[in-house]
């Protein structure tokens, strides 16, 4: 499923679109501490996390994400979403929390 | 691959919005050098968390990449405060980063862990109020 069509579905408000319609997702990965997603975000992986800022964006890149889900309506500062844009980084918002949004994908994956 | 390619960065001092870009320029370079995913991951992985420490920890440094037919090597080298205890530094979980830096999601103590996990071989050179160089290899 590409990730445009997962934030169709679930209705993520696009922060920054990115390559959505060709990002395709591999799984779901949850994680806030940078390093440890760093290690272990597998690439294609919907990243869902409240860690909301630039680093966020170069960790995502590094490990080919194919999209970044911010949980609980986090919201990503101006400069984020400026280089988010820039670098085609997918960026969605969900209004839900980390595990919730994440189950929703899991369960949306294997449908 | 006939000769060597060096390519150098330095990494600016507190500037938590450019670190990533010497790893993710090496990232596309060797991406289009054809070298294989998982050796492009484990040298990313290794030389993110060398900058990031480099931002943290050291104000800013160099970072030299050379590429060989056989190796990739980066040396990280900065004029901070060195490492007091390497033992420590080495063990993950263990970190000197401040609040601000963990509230960014950094400062879990496994910067340096990470970088010899990822790395087929590292080397840590310190003095205290001089700095430290950090050599790590990836083989190809």
């Amino acid at each position: 499923m590409t990730a445009e069509k997962l934030a169709e579905k679930l209705n993520f408000k696009i922060i920054s679109s990115g390559n959505m319609n060709e990002n395709t997702i591999s799984k779901v990965f949850c994680c806030d501490l940078l390093s440890l997603a760093m290690s272990k975000s597998p690439a294609g992986a919907a990243w869902v996390t409240v860690m909301g800022n630039i680093n966020t964006l170069a960790v995502a890149s590094l490990t080919e994400s194919a999209c970044i889900i911010l949980a609980e309506n986090t919201e990503l500062d101006e400069q984020s979403v400026q280089k988010a844009r820039q670098q085609n980084i997918t960026v969605f918002q969900s209004e839900f929390p980390v595990f919730e949004t994440a189950f929703m994908i899991e369960k949306l994956i294997h449908e | 691959m006939t000769d060597a390619i060096k390519l150098e960065y330095t990494v600016c001092n507190d500037d938590f919005t450019r670190a990533g870009e010497a790893s993710s320029d090496i990232k596309d370079k060797l991406k289009k050098m054809g070298v294989a995913p998982e050796i492009i991951r484990k040298v990313v992985i290794a030389m993110y968390e060398g900058e990031i420490n480099m931002v943290i920890h050291a104000n800013g440094g160099k970072i030299t990449v050379t590429i060989t037919t056989d190796k990739i090597t980066m040396v990280l080298s900065d004029k901070g405060p060195g490492i007091e205890n390497i033992e420590l530094a080495m063990q993950e979980g263990y970190s000197t980063a401040p609040d601000n830096i963990r509230s960014l999601g950094f400062g879990a103590g496994m910067g340096l862990p990470n970088m010899k996990k990822y790395s087929d071989y590292m080397d840590v050179q310190t003095q205290l109020g001089t700095g430290t160089t950090v050599t790590m290899q990836v083989n190809l």
